[in-house]
Parts: structure tokens; C-alpha cells; sequence
């Protein structure tokens, strides 16, 4: 380990590999957002609009088949609201915690 | 053990046949097409039990081999030329990535004017791409080149150029002698590599190398560059051992009590030992010293056996246009300004575009690299044979 | 050192004889080198292949300028150009012509022995096809010797499979009906 906990030439893995699958999912963007997006369940057809343009993969399918959003991985760019026909998904402004 | 007629290409194939490869990915491309033809007629007829994926481009072709190399498998593929320059991109993330792909690289102009005849441009223009380049000069070194090039590439972890001179080696048939195939499989028996990419093991290669990460990154392959240098010559010394063969990072002829060497590259070696040989029988102390490793260029090794030598000619087959000389001079004179007394250097430009340099044309090298030796004054590279 | 020039047009096999002929003396146990002058291939456009032969191992990789042996596979080899240039000083052509070998002495000024065969009938006959460089071969081995008609007729089965018979004969038959003219003796 060098200045600033970066890792040396000699500890990263040979041709700059990352050997951990999935790592990105260690990622929180919580912090990232100003907006959240709500889905209102009741308004939801199922269409999968929001899961298809989520750039982040935030939005999981539920084994009923609906739809939830993932606030982890949620950057709050508000692209699923804009992709849903019904308006079931609207941005929220977080509030300071 | 078979001695065989071959071409340059056909020893290539050969010599690949014999390592045993996983998969071959190649586009064709004058003069290295034969080498390619002959090895999918040896996967078509079962020979050889690989995969030969056919593709679009030479881009497409090194893609395809990065690719398989990161799964482990042992990659092969050959152009010339116009598509080692369209394979230029890959070329730096095949070293980076640690890929160990074996390439035959048959030498040929570059265009413009359109040209398929042999010189080095090629090569020298992806001479900083971070791949190992040996260089052969008859259709026998090419074979042994070819084999060695597996294992060197596997035990370092970087791809490996074998340079071969267009026509004048890959379309020459001579007498190569062909191992027995288990032989070369002892030699380089396949081995499991580490960090590669399978079903069950999930890894993320290629990734960005933010600057807080590149330079290390990068560092990974030129380290392993540099250690190549011991690598190769224990890897050489084990096949001299096995195959009675003697090759190294450099050959030097008739050094002894010598004042004047002339220095190549590639097919030219053999035309200049004869002309050294009747030289010599003309009371000239004449030798002839040959690169075969390129990249790691062997500067130490070269300093101590040219370090107090009179005069060296040069032979280029490529050009630098703008640069202070070409670049097989470049290299010769950096690795010899901190030798205590330095030799006069003359550099010469031949054989452009598949220009015949002839015997007389290797007379008069040696005697220009005599005059300026005792002169103490070289001229400018002389472009040789060029009408004015 | 030998040193044979081989001249033909695209189709009747300059570069294969050239390596033919290589191979035959390599397969014997010495030494060979074949090459060609390669350009843009076409059928019928000029072609020019070398073989070199020697005892020892030959390191030499220039082209091939005074040769001792100039081999002409066309029939048309007065519409070719530079035949006789860099023949050594009692060297050998092979020309593949109906004509006399004397008939061209003047032609191949520097010729010692001057040898002649109708490979294109031959061919034309054995083959059914004007492939002339089997027959010349035929012609090459009566006057130079070189290699065993064994060792060619040999290759010629692995390398022509299913046409060797064919190319055996052409090879034979040239053998038998080649002429020649030797300066020396004629003086």
C-alpha cells in the first residue's frame, strides 16, 4: 500500500484484473441523488418500462411481477418517470437527514 | 526428427501445428497468407484440433485473440503490414492485459505506394506496442522461433512477434528440420494460467485505469518486459539443450580480432556473413553481430560485445523520417553512449519495398563503415541503391 | 554453388519446378533454396523463379544474378525478355522449343551446352494441358544431373496425387527426347 491506500504495482492483480465478481454492487449512491423516484403500486400496469431504462439496474422485478425500486443504486436521474406512460413513478425531493 | 522442404510460412505452421494451439483468428493478407491456408487445412482435415474463427478484419482477428487468450486458451495469428497497422489498438491492450498471443508477423512495406514486397516499417511502427519481437532469418529459425515464442509468451505473460522477412524467408523453400511432435509438446506442455476468464469465475478485464491507476497498470507489463530478458535466454538455452540447436538474443560471426562490424536485422544476416566470410578471406577484420531480440532490445549484452569494436554499419530496413537516424541505429547508439570509448556508427537505409540488397551493395556498406571508422567522421544514413 | 534461373508465364509452373526441383535435392540430404520474383500473379504474364544447390548450408539471400543455368518453360521465348542476361560464361540454357538446340547458339551467346525439348507437346499429350514444368524438369536431370529421376517422380506422387502418373510420364518422356548441343564439342 502506498500514500492515499492506493494499492501498488505489485499488489493489483496482472493486467489490472478485478478478481472480485459484482464488485460494482458494493457501490452505495444514496448520497448521489437530490430527487427520488415513487412508484405508486395502484397506478403500475406491469409495463417494465422503468426496468428497461434504468440505466443502473435499480428497479427489480418481485415474484408477483411488479416492480420496486432499489434506493441503493438509485441516482435519482428520473429517467424510469419519465419513461412511465401511466405516471406512476414520481420524483420526490429528498429531504436533508 | 524429419528434414522437410519448407517456406518460411509453411515452417510457421508447422511449428504452430506442433504447439498444439487452442484457437487461430486471422485475416489473410500478402505474403502471410500461405501460413494461415496451410494451418486451416490442417484444423479442416482434423490435424489439428482447433478452433480457427474466420473474421472480417485484422482488428477483428487480434480482438478475437485477446479474447480467447483470457480464457487460458493458446491463441496464434499472422499479418503483414497494412493489417498489423489496422490491428495498431489491440496491439497495446493485448500486452497490457497480459495476453500471451504468438503472432507471425511476415514483414512487408507499408503503403503508400502500394506495395507488397518485404522491408520493416511494419514492425518498427508497433515497436513501442509492448510485445516481445524475435526476429528470424531462414525458414528453420522460424520454426524454432515460432515454437520458443509459446513458451516465452506463456512464462511471462506477454505476446510475442515473430518477425519473418516477406518472401525472402516466407516464400523461400529450404531444408527445415521438424521435431518429433511430442518433443514440442514436452517443451511446451499446456499449463493453466492464472486470472482467467471461465464459467464458474466471474472476473472484470479491461476495466478503466483511472490516472491513480494506469501508471501502475502499465508498469505491470514493462516490468515484465524487463524481466523477459533472463527469461528468454534460459527459455533458449533449454531448447538448445533439447532440439541441438543454438539461438540467442544476439549471434555474432567472426569476432575475433575484429574492427568493423556490420549490424542486422532479420533475412539480411545471411548475405552479410557471406560477404563477411570473403571479406575476411581478403585480410578485412570484418564481423557480422545480429539482432533477434528486438523487444527487449538486449542493450547491456550489445554494449559489452560492440563496446571497443572501430566501426558498425547499421542496417535498417525501415525509416524515421525527421528522427535522428533509423531505428535500429537509434537503439544501437543509445545503448552504446555510455560505453567509455564509442565506436563510430554509419547507418544505412537498404532494401526498401523489397529492394534486392546485393552482394556488391554489402561491399559497399562495409566499405563506407570502414572509411568513416578511419575518418572518425560517419555520413548521414546512406540510402542504398536509391537513384538520385 | 548452383545457381538455375527459372523463366515461364503465369499457369506453367515456373515457381513449382523451381521448388520441385529444391525439394528433390533436399530430400537427397544436401542443400537448396527456391524462391520466386513475385509481383501481381496473372495467367500469362511473365514469371521468374530461382533455385541455388550446394553441398553445405546456404546463407546467401540476394537474388540471383548470374546464374549457371537459365531454364525456359514458354515456348514463345523469343517474345520473352532478358533470358540470356547474367548466364554464366559456359553455362547451360534448357529451352522448351521444337526447334534444334544448335539453332540457338547465337541467341545464347555465353551458353556452353544448350539443351532442347517440345515440353509443350509433351505436356499437350501427357497431361492434356500445356503445363511444361514437369517435362522441363525431365530435360533439366538428362543434362545437369542434380538429382535422381527417383527422388522427382517420388515427389511428384506425393505432391500431384491422383495426376502423378501423368506427370511421371511427362518427366520421362522429356528425358528421352531432350537434344543437346554442347559448344565445346561442336567447335
Amino acid at each position: 500500500m502506498s500514500k492515499q491506500g492506493l494499492k501498488g504495482w505489485k499488489e493489483i492483480p496482472e493486467g489490472g484484473t478485478v478478481e472480485e465478481p459484482g464488485s460494482s454492487a458494493q457501490f452505495n449512491v444514496q448520497s448521489w441523488r437530490t430527487y427520488r423516484p415513487e412508484l405508486d403500486k395502484k397506478k403500475c400496469t406491469k409495463c417494465g418500462m422503468c426496468w428497461l431504462y434504468c440505466p443502473e439496474a435499480a428497479i427489480k422485478i418481485l415474484d408477483d411481477g411488479s416492480y420496486e425500486i432499489n434506493l441503493t443504486y438509485c441516482k435519482g436521474c428520473g429517467i424510469c418517470s419519465k419513461a412511465c406512460a401511466l405516471k406512476a413513478i414520481t420524483m420526490v425531493k429528498e429531504e436533508k437527514s | 526428427m524429419k528434414r522437410m522442404g519448407l517456406s518460411g510460412n509453411y515452417a510457421a505452421a508447422y511449428a504452430v501445428k506442433m504447439a498444439d494451439v487452442d484457437v487461430i483468428a486471422a485475416y489473410p493478407i500478402t505474403p502471410q497468407t500461405t501460413i494461415v491456408e496451410k494451418l486451416s487445412e490442417f484444423v479442416a482435415n482434423g490435424e489439428l484440433d482447433a478452433e480457427y474463427i474466420n473474421v472480417e478484419s485484422e482488428h477483428s482477428a487480434l480482438s478475437a485473440c485477446v479474447g480467447a487468450s483470457l480464457t487460458g486458451a493458446r491463441v496464434f495469428t499472422a499479418t503483414s503490414s497494412q493489417g498489423l497497422a489496422y490491428m495498431h489498438e489491440v496491439l497495446f491492450m493485448a500486452s497490457a492485459l497480459r495476453t500471451p498471443i504468438v503472432m507471425a508477423n511476415v514483414n512487408r512495406a507499408l503503403s503508400a505506394p502500394l506495395n507488397i514486397w518485404n522491408d520493416h516499417s511494419d514492425a518498427m511502427a508497433e515497436r513501442d506496442s509492448g510485445w516481445i519481437q524475435l526476429w528470424a532469418s531462414s525458414a528453420q529459425e522460424v520454426f524454432d522461433t515460432t515454437v520458443e515464442a509459446f513458451k516465452i509468451a506463456e512464462d511471462v505473460q506477454l505476446p510475442v512477434m515473430v518477425n519473418l522477412d516477406g518472401y525472402i524467408v516466407s516464400h523461400t523453400y529450404e531444408p527445415v528440420n521438424i521435431p518429433d511432435e511430442e518433443e514440442v509438446r514436452k517443451y511446451i506442455p499446456s499449463k493453466p494460467m492464472k486470472n482467467r476468464l471461465s464459467p464458474s469465475l466471474a472476473y472484470s478485464i479491461g476495466v478503466v485505469g483511472p490516472p491513480e491507476y494506469y501508471f501502475e497498470m502499465k508498469y505491470q507489463a514493462i516490468d515484465a518486459m524487463e524481466r523477459s530478458r533472463v527469461r528468454i535466454r534460459e527459455i533458449e538455452s533449454d531448447f538448445n539443450k533439447r532440439f541441438g540447436r543454438s539461438y540467442d538474443d544476439i549471434y555474432t560471426y567472426f569476432m575475433d580480432d575484429v574492427e568493423y562490424v556490420l549490424l542486422t536485422m532479420g533475412s539480411m544476416t545471411g548475405t552479410a556473413r557471406v560477404v563477411a566470410e570473403s571479406l575476411r578471406s581478403r585480410g578485412e577484420k570484418v564481423g557480422v553481430v545480429a539482432i533477434r531480440t528486438f523487444r527487449p532490445f538486449p542493450s547491456e549484452r550489445l554494449a559489452g560485445i560492440l563496446g571497443d569494436v572501430g566501426g558498425i554499419g547499421i542496417m535498417d530496413r525501415a525509416t524515421t523520417p525527421g528522427g535522428s537516424s533509423s531505428p535500429l541505429y537509434e537503439d544501437v547508439a543509445s545503448c552504446l553512449y555510455s560505453v567509455q570509448k564509442r565506436p563510430i556508427l554509419q547507418g544505412f537505409v537498404a532494401g526498401l519495398g523489397g529492394r534486392d540488397v546485393s552482394i556488391g551493395e554489402f561491399e559497399m556498406m562495409f566499405m563506407a563503415t570502414k572509411e568513416a571508422a578511419k575518418s572518425g567522421r560517419s555520413k548521414p544514413s546512406i540510402y542504398v541503391g536509391l537513384r538520385g | 554453388m548452383l545457381e538455375i534461373r527459372w523463366h515461364g508465364r503465369g499457369g506453367q509452373g515456373a515457381v513449382t519446378a523451381a521448388e520441385i526441383l529444391a525439394t528433390a535435392v533436399i530430400n537427397e540430404g544436401r542443400y537448396a533454396q527456391a524462391f520466386a520474383s513475385f509481383g501481381p500473379e496473372r495467367r500469362g504474364a511473365p514469371v521468374l523463379a530461382f533455385t541455388r544447390i550446394s553441398e553445405k548450408e546456404i546463407l546467401l539471400r540476394s537474388q540471383i544474378y548470374e546464374p549457371d543455368v537459365v531454364v525456359i518453360l514458354d515456348q514463345n521465348l523469343v517474345t520473352m525478355e532478358g533470358l540470356e542476361q547474367g548466364l554464366k560464361a559456359g553455362g547451360t540454357a534448357i529451352l522448351n522449343t521444337a526447334f534444334e538446340p544448335k539453332d540457338f547458339a547465337e541467341r545464347f551467346t555465353a551458353a556452353g551446352r544448350i539443351a532442347t525439348v517440345d515440353a509443350t507437346n509433351i505436356a499437350i499429350k501427357e497431361l492434356g494441358t500445356p503445363i511444361t514444368n514437369t517435362a522441363i524438369l525431365g530435360a533439366l536431370v538428362r543434362v545437369m544431373g542434380i538429382v535422381k529421376m527417383e527422388t522427382l517422380e517420388a515427389i511428384f506422387k506425393e505432391r500431384f496425387k491422383a495426376y502423378a502418373e501423368k506427370n511421371v510420364n511427362a518427366v520421362r518422356s522429356a528425358y528421352q527426347m531432350t537434344k543437346v548441343f554442347d559448344r565445346g564439342e561442336n567447335k
